[in-house]
């Protein structure tokens, strides 16, 4: 079932991607360079950064498919990003505490902070499955919360950005003032993941598989979406939300479940980046952290599947390699293609392989994201 | 007494600063729907105004009458630049604009750091601005109180603008229905680009303002820019009045949740009251009613 | 009746599939569990040629560049001043530079970078708490050596870790002593909301309930807030003898006017900082804040050949209107206590350094410090200077001696059970 959406040109790559035997060559391919090629290249440091830099790239599957296929703005990533390393973060802090100083210990900052007794809220998170089970419920039900109290009243385009955005903000400044999660500095210093010992390479490489495991397993759950018939509701809602109400449905609900989807995939990025990376604090999750998970996904193409993925993976290798020898000229990098992908190529790289053929016939319509 | 009047004036006060820098948001996204997210960066180039403008004239007080106007100047030019080179393309997708304004916030704020240095400078308050005046029994700073006042001139000079003078007329006409004005022989380029430049340059205007009260630096308009979104956002699109009463509310209730929890809580709280209050009116506080279909 | 949400039955079979699939990825490949001896990676720090590298790890971009070129310029100053004498050991430095962005995670990973990918002997910077505790498990885990050198909140000692600039009891307790000693009976604490006023503020409080000062309130205000009328006006309708500050950064700003609106001035209620240096004075604006205190271990000021010589050089190297600042001469200063450990330890190597570190001293700009080897501070000289009318800090006050650092005040009684208030 092949599906002509505008937005998403035909390019004969697409085509073959698009054939049953087409993703499976496509799973095949990725699943090859990342689980073979990459750990083969790159040294123990490299395939750390390689394994952060997916943690971005599963973010911005879920923002592909709020912004790019839903239409919804989301500037406040950052917040189901936060939840979903905070609440593994507690767990690990916890089942260091446990490991270390017996059943009754607190974890070490909390010691260091004066605070001798463990707060209520944290004692839960030294289970494993409860842990596991909120980063996968309690961001996709808030998510669900407040995608239902701001769609149902059909508060969208650019009010549902500034309220996503105002979100991050408020986010961000709660975690500062609260030092049992750490404040300003974040919870950071991991021992163990799940028993495992965080300093051995061997499990270092370990993280980088769970890593690429879930960007794969969230580009396949993302394909699924936008295969099956919600996910054309969902591009229909983006094109004419009102043609689509009066159809019968509610559009709402269609767009809950993408904010959903995109918020889940953030969170368990969260979980994942933060066994990695060894530290999470309100400085990668505020408003411009926030901001900064769209620029891949519009470089690399917003409505396709994959461009967000790559778009991610560049733009993170890009800071990484550039702001090094030109800090000052990064950042005018990134202020130029915020303009130049968004104003001139809002398909992204997707679109610019398709270019040529859009030349040749009719010109490709422009999504109007509002 | 003294708390509530100390209250009372802080939310006037935090009211009026929102006010300043959402003024000149509330015409661009408001009339426009437009959103420029390097609106704080205007607000920063009028700061950064007020600074070159105190270097040459040297005089406080002199210099901050030259400011006032310079800045709205230069803001207004930045934003007319900006809407002719970026904005006039993007006029169908409010929310490519959106993002495509932020990188040029993000040069702008580069721009600054490069030009006069990342350290914060430092703009003198004019001597007959120093000081506080004792109201009720407690006192209030001058500064505060000039910012009051200029907040106020402000929005009733755009008023005046928009209500009495040909330029406001075209201007609401273009709001009410666009191509009903352009049938009517109104350019809307012109219209449009006349209110991207007053926009633009109250946000320089709220810019020479701050200085009086906080520091001039490369990031000194981010910190002010999304809760004058909020406000432009609770207060209604295109209802100048909208702005008015969002501002001075959202202050009042910062100042109040601040008093009662810590200041982290309050910008929470601050966050759910817009989004419950968003349940209850999804157009903010006034709707405007226009003549077009959206 | 709205039509049935048409979510896919497939979905169901992709996400079970991809749920196997993590599963299975996590058990195959693993090391170490919990307990198990591992193998810290090794260092491939190479030191047969001529020249050694050295990590700087400063943010030139964000927020914190304000500050932390500063610290940069000062690195590079003491590493050209080490080569130009003949290096260390007879080698050449080579300072590999790295940008934290003012972000801890990508401090993290530079850190990682310069130990694994460019292996360097030590890396010199960092600035906030968040930076150093996102690099601590790093250079733990690689066995490699940072220089920290900004005044903290204390309550940490690392193996790999050597602070060089202030603990707690090294700036915040004398500059209590001092305000306890020129007759401050009550204080008022304003602080920005973070950890270090937090922390700061539980000794303070702990301080003052053993000395019998009353500490009449005690305000927090969200990072870069500029609103402190409210807080002004309770500053000055409590009536404190002083009021400590810890607000951070573009805040104070706004802080300081208010306060001299509302006709607070220094004589009758002077406020003592700790986040302000030379480098701040300038966008606060010297008429706000003149006659106010400041408590550090260095000024500009200061009287010696030592710092004669090392503000000499620095305008020298990076212009006459430069200034230098506490966290500059630390770093600075960081730089020759790591030569002069690795001059005594006779070799680069980490295990070697730490062993040596004991009692190394380097006489640098704020006198001579001492490094102690069990916490890894240094011993540092108390001062509170003055702020004057050009922009310059003036020590009005100095402690007797050198203290020694005490991260976790265990020397003190008083703080046997400090705790953070929410």
């Amino acid at each position: 079932m092949s599906t002509r959406l505008p937005g998403s040109e035909r390019t004969p790559m697409t085509r073959f991607l698009d054939t049953r035997l087409g993703t499976w060559t496509g799973f095949a391919a990725a699943a090859l360079v990342l689980f073979g090629l990459a750990p083969l290249v790159l040294s123990g440091f490299r395939l750390g950064l390689l394994a952060q830099f997916l943690c971005y790239a599963i973010v911005a599957v879920g923002i592909g498919l709020a912004w790019g296929r839903g239409g919804m703005l989301t500037l406040g990533q950052g917040v189901f990003f936060g939840m979903g390393a905070y609440l593994m973060a507690m767990h690990l802090k916890m089942a260091d505490a446990r490991f270390e100083g017996g059943p009754g210990a607190v974890p070490d900052f909390m010691e260091l902070a004066g605070i001798r007794e463990l707060p209520a809220y944290w004692a839960p998170f030294a289970s494993p499955v409860f842990t596991v089970a909120a980063i996968l419920v309690l961001p996709t039900a808030f998510a669900v919360l407040l995608g239902l109290a701001v769609f149902k009243r059909r508060v969208k385009g650019a009010y549902f950005a500034i309220l996503s955005q105002a979100l991050a903000g408020a986010f961000a400044i709660l975690l500062i003032g609260q030092q049992s999660l750490g404040g300003f500095n974040g919870l950071s210093r991991f021992r163990y993941f799940f028993g495992f010992t965080l300093a051995d390479p061997a499990n270092q490489r370990m993280l980088y598989f769970i890593a690429a495991a879930v960007l794969l397993a969230v580009v396949a759950v993302s394909l699924q979406l936008r295969r099956s018939r919600y996910g054309e509701l969902l591009v229909a809602v983006r094109d004419a939300e009102e043609r689509v109400r009066f159809l019968g449905y509610d559009a709402a609900n269609v767009k809950v479940v993408a904010y959903a989807a995109a918020a889940l995939f953030a969170a368990v990025a969260g979980a994942v980046f933060v066994p990695i990376v060894g530290i999470i604090s309100p400085a990668s999750i505020g408003i411009v952290p926030s901001i900064m998970f769209l620029l891949g996904v519009a470089i690399g193409g917003r409505a396709s599947l994959v461009g967000p993925v790559v778009g991610a993976l560049v733009v993170a290798w890009a800071q990484t390699a550039l702001s090094e020898q030109f800090p000052s000229a990064w950042t005018y990098a990134q202020g130029l293609l915020f303009i130049l992908v968004i104003a001139l190529l809002p398909g992204g790289l997707a679109s610019a392989a398709a270019l040529t053929k859009r030349f040749r016939t009719k010109p490709t319509p422009v999504e109007a994201a509002a | 007494m003294d708390l509530l009047v100390g209250q009372l004036f802080t939310g006037l006060s935090t009211g009026s600063i929102l006010l300043l820098a959402a003024l000149g948001l509330s015409l661009t996204f408001g009339q426009m729907g437009v959103v420029n997210m390097a609106h704080g960066e205007f607000i920063m180039a009028g700061c950064y105004t007020a600074y070159v403008v105190q270097q040459v004239v040297g005089d406080a007080g002199a210099s901050l009458l030259i400011a006032l106007p310079a800045g709205f100047l230069v803001g207004g030019a930045m934003g007319l630049v900006l809407e002719a080179l970026l904005i006039r393309r993007l006029y169908h997708r409010p929310l490519d604009t959106l993002l495509v304004t932020f990188g040029v916030g993000l040069i702008l704020q580069q721009a600054a750091r490069d030009v006069f240095g990342a350290p914060a400078v430092n703009v003198s308050v004019p001597e007959a601005l120093r000081g506080g005046v004792d109201l009720l029994g407690v006192t209030v700073p001058r500064t505060r109180l000039f910012i009051m006042a200029l907040a106020v001139l402000s929005v009733a000079a755009v008023a005046l603008v928009l209500r009495f003078t040909p330029a406001g007329r075209r201007i609401r006409a273009v709001v009410g229905n666009r191509d009903l004005a352009e049938t009517a022989g109104i350019s809307s380029r012109a219209v449009d680009a006349g209110t991207f430049f007053i926009g633009s340059g109250l946000a320089g205007v709220a810019g020479v303002a701050l200085t009086l009260i906080g520091s001039t630096s490369p990031t000194t308009g981010q910190s002010y820019l999304v809760d004058a979104f909020l406000v432009v956002v609770a207060g209604g699109l295109g209802r100048i009045k909208g702005a008015v009463v969002a501002a001075v509310a959202l202050g009042a209730l910062q100042a109040v949740f601040e008093t009662y929890s810590t200041a982290s809580l309050a910008k929470v709280g601050v966050f759910v009251v817009i989004v419950v209050f968003l349940q209850l009116r999804p157009q903010g506080l006034f709707t405007l009613r226009t003549r077009s279909l959206a | 009746m709205p039509h049935r949400f048409p979510l896919p039955a497939r979905l169901a079979r992709a996400l079970a599939a991809s749920a196997a699939l993590t599963g299975l990825l996590a058990t195959a490949a693993c090391g170490a569990r919990a307990g198990e001896e591992t193998v810290a990676a090794e260092s491939c720090l190479d030191t047969s040629g001529d020249t050694v590298k050295v990590g700087a790890l400063n943010s030139l971009s964000g927020t914190m560049a304000i500050s932390e070129t500063t610290v940069r310029d000062a690195i590079r100053l003491a590493v050209d001043e080490l080569n130009a004498a003949g290096g260390v050991q007879g080698k050449q430095i080579e300072i590999v530079a790295e940008d934290g962005a003012s972000e801890p995670t990508v401090f993290a990973e530079k850190a990682e970078k310069l130990i694994r990918e460019d292996c360097v002997a030590a890396v010199f910077g960092g600035w906030t708490s968040a930076s150093r505790k996102a690099m601590l498990p790093v250079f733990e885990d690689n066995d490699s050596l940072l220089y920290y050198p900004v005044q903290y909140e204390g309550l940490e000692a690392s193996e790999n870790i050597f602070y060089t600039g202030a603990t707690t009891n090294q700036q915040i307790i004398p500059a209590l002593d001092y305000l306890a000693e020129t007759g401050a009976e009550s204080l008022y604490l304003v602080g920005s909301d973070y950890v270090f006023p937090r922390t700061a503020n539980a000794i303070i409080n702990a301080y003052a309930e053993a000395h019998g000062i009353e500490v009449l309130g005690e305000d927090y205000v969200t990072l870069g807030s500029t609103e402190f009328s409210t807080i002004v006006n309770q500053v000055k309708s409590a009536g404190a003898d002083a009021v400590f500050n810890t607000l951070n950064g573009d805040s104070n700003v706004a802080f300081f006017r208010e306060y001299a609106n509302v006709g607070l001035t220094a004589a009758d209620m002077p406020v003592m900082s700790v986040s302000i240096a030379e480098e701040e004075v300038g966008g606060i604006g010297v008429e706000n804040i003149e006659g106010q205190l400041a408590a550090w271990n260095y000024y500009q000021t200061l009287d010696s050949p030592a710092n004669s010589a090392f503000v000499e050089a620095f305008k020298a190297a990076y212009g006459a209107d430069r200034v230098t600042s506490d966290p500059m001469e630390a770093a600075y200063t960081s730089v020759h206590l790591w030569a002069a450990t690795v001059e005594k330890a006779g070799s680069f190597a980490v295990a070697d350094v730490q062993a040596a570190a004991d009692g190394v001293s380097f006489d640098g700009p704020e006198g001579t410090v001492v490094i102690d080897g069990d916490n890894h501070h240094v011993t540092k000289t108390a001062r509170i200077g003055e702020i004057s009318a050009d922009g310059l800090l003036y020590t009005v006050w100095e402690s007797p001696a050198p203290i020694e650092p005490d991260p976790f005040l265990e020397g003190y009684d008083w703080a046997a059970d400090l705790s953070v208030t929410e």
